[in-house]
């Protein structure tokens, strides 16, 4: 899979309440979500966003609460993929789940300036800054991670397991 | 090999064989949880995946307290979904109305989660039974989902910091205060995708309350779990919430092993510390109170899964009684539970609340996330004995919120500033 799209930086410990605020849990719905990604830390961030551009985070990303709107919130506002130094650790399992592909780069992640122009392989792990040319390459995926991925995430994943109809 | 209190707990629960950290292991759940916002979209992915029943509708346990009592229409509609759910797959543990409470502190009360139990539950401080010994932690609705129909999950062994408490504990330092230490000096994803393992003796002294209290901010570290071994401590909370004495993680001790491999191991002396509060906007933002004082404050809440038992309600009447709030200040009290609600009134700790001047509310997270019965308007200030302090989190963008434990809550509510018991 490959992706192609304008970076967008947050800074470090992005907590999921910045990233989609629990008075917008009254709903599941991943458009409704998208229009107010972020609205925690800016409510006018998500405006800057254009379907298949990429959010670039600092140190874990994700931190806080359990809740799965947070990855549907990202994806509802048209953004297929995360570049992180560090993701917290629930967010992690969820973002896969959902078919949130999630990138995990360390201090490479500096390479990366806001609204540069990136493009993506997901199944070798580069990333490529059109904008300055910087190379960098994500280690590649748990193997638990890429089989939940490869179904579109995890409902994906366990239907097929439950095939006998339970 | 000699394990970690982590590590022994997995190795009851898969039949993999636990050998080193990181490896993912295959694990029976004791119990699955979820809530009013995340059991909606575990029922949207257990329908997703074709699943047709849950594994054991004995060991689902779903609890309506987030925004509830039905703050709005949609909030209603949401608890709808999960009656319904509850009803047609026949569960056992569903909550909403009068014997609803919070669920981290409702659980271990009830006796529905118990020592070594394992307990994956879709809200991030499920964390929190680690105080009794079961190795439990938060993940996202899709998780439970899967794990509601299959009755297992995978899990990454976790290394483990352990962490010893040491010296002499202060007279008006409490669990809270121990909790935000740590996080002040590991920061907040000082144990990212690691377990906290407590020790020390300071910790075998402290009662479960307080463990329950710690342990449930592990997450705000990052942490996976926070453990604590079980011990007489675990067993007195255990007899005095009628569980099962024969449950396998009572039988015996369970602890960690004498030359188990630690990643790290802390020792926090708590000697002369005096109580602290985490400013504004992370957990790890820990300074002692004196610090801070004569902040001036217009909202304190005190409960949450955090700080919302009996020995937290205790604590604020200590200091309570007698007092007046400031009249400046909100004072919001709200007991974690029904049945700790109805041991404040036995105790005569209502009245204390009701005649300093304190809003006393029902069971429910409500301002802990922001959700309602105690939001913040631009620019207020609130001291309260949640978890997290996160930019927005109680309310408007421009508010602030200090967290502390009860008697710092309560202490900084008379004086309509922060301010130290001590000071009063």
């Amino acid at each position: 899979m490959e992706y192609k799209g304008k970076a967008h930086k947050v800074g470090e410990h992005i907590d999921t309440d910045a990233i989609i605020p629990a008075r917008f849990l009254v709903t599941s719905d991943a458009a409704t979500l998208g229009e107010k990604c972020m609205s925690g830390l800016d409510p006018e961030w998500v405006k800057r966003v254009r379907p298949g551009d990429i959010l670039v985070a600092g140190r874990n990303f994700g931190c806080g609460s359990s809740r799965e709107h947070a990855p549907i919130a990202i994806l509802g506002a048209g953004m297929p993929v995360v570049i992180g130094h560090s993701f917290a650790r629930i967010f992690y399992r969820n973002a896969f789940n959902m078919g949130l592909l999630l990138m995990e780069v360390g201090d490479e992640v500096d390479k990366i300036r806001d609204g540069d122009e990136l493009e993506i392989d997901a199944a070798t792990g580069r990333i490529h800054d059109l904008t300055n040319g910087a190379e960098i390459v994500c280690p590649p995926l748990p193997k638990s991670m890429a089989a939940i991925l490869a179904r579109g995430g995890l409902v994906g994943y366990v239907k097929e397991r439950l095939g006998d109809g339970r | 090999m000699p394990q970690t209190l982590a590590q022994k707990i997995l190795q009851a629960h898969t039949d993999d064989t636990v050998e080193r950290d990181g490896q993912i292991v295959q694990c029976r759940v004791s119990l699955v949880l979820a809530n009013d916002i995340t059991g909606p979209l575990a029922i949207k992915s257990f329908r997703g995946m074709g699943a047709k029943r849950v594994f054991d509708k004995d060991k689902i346990a779903l609890v309506m307290d987030h925004f509830t009592p039905q703050k709005d229409i949609d909030s209603a509609n949401q608890v709808l979904i999960s009656r319904a759910f509850a009803q047609e797959q026949n569960i056992t543990h569903y909550y909403e109305g009068g014997d609803c409470g919070v669920e981290h502190t409702l659980l271990p009360e009830q006796g529905l989660v118990g020592p070594g139990d394992l307990v994956i539950g879709a809200d991030s401080h499920t964390c929190t039974y680690g105080g009794i010994g079961a190795f439990a932690t938060g993940m996202g609705s899709t998780d439970i989902a899967a794990a509601m129909a299959l009755g297992e999950t995978w899990l990454k062994v976790p290394p483990t910091i352990r962490v010893n408490f040491t010296g002499v504990m202060p007279r008006w330092l409490r669990a809270k205060d121990l909790i935000l230490l740590l996080i002040g000096t590991i920061g907040v994803d000082g144990a990212l995708y690691k377990a906290l393992e407590f020790g020390g003796p300071v910790i075998d002294a402290l009662p479960v309350e307080g463990r329950l209290t710690m342990a449930n901010m592990a997450i705000e570290a990052g942490g996976k779990v926070g453990l604590f071994a079980v011990d007489a401590q675990t067993r007195a909370y255990c007899a005095e919430h009628g569980h099962d004495p024969n449950h396998p993680g009572l039988i015996r001790d369970l602890a960690a092993d004498a030359g188990a491999a630690y990643e790290r191991v802390l020792d926090i002396d708590v000697t002369g510390q005096e109580p602290v509060v985490a400013c504004p906007h992370l957990p790890s933002n820990v300074r002692p109170v004196s610090e801070v004082r004569d902040t001036p404050v217009q909202q304190v809440v005190i409960g949450s899964c955090t700080n919302g038992r009996i020995s937290d309600m205790r604590d604020a009447a200590e200091v309570l009684r007698g007092r007046k709030v400031d009249k400046k200040v909100r004072c919001i009290v709200l007991p974690s539970t029904p049945t700790v609600w109805k041991q404040c009134l036995k105790e005569g700790l209502m009245e204390v609340f009701m005649d300093a001047g304190c809003i006393v509310g029902p069971c429910t997270c409500g301002p802990c996330l922001g959700g309602h019965t105690g939001i913040l308007g631009d620019g207020e200030r609130a001291v309260t004995t949640t978890n997290r302090n996160f930019k927005g989190r109680m309310g408007s963008l421009s508010s602030e919120v200090y967290l502390a434990g009860p008697l710092v809550a309560a202490a900084s509510a008379v004086a309509g500033r922060i301010a130290s018991p001590d000071a009063l």
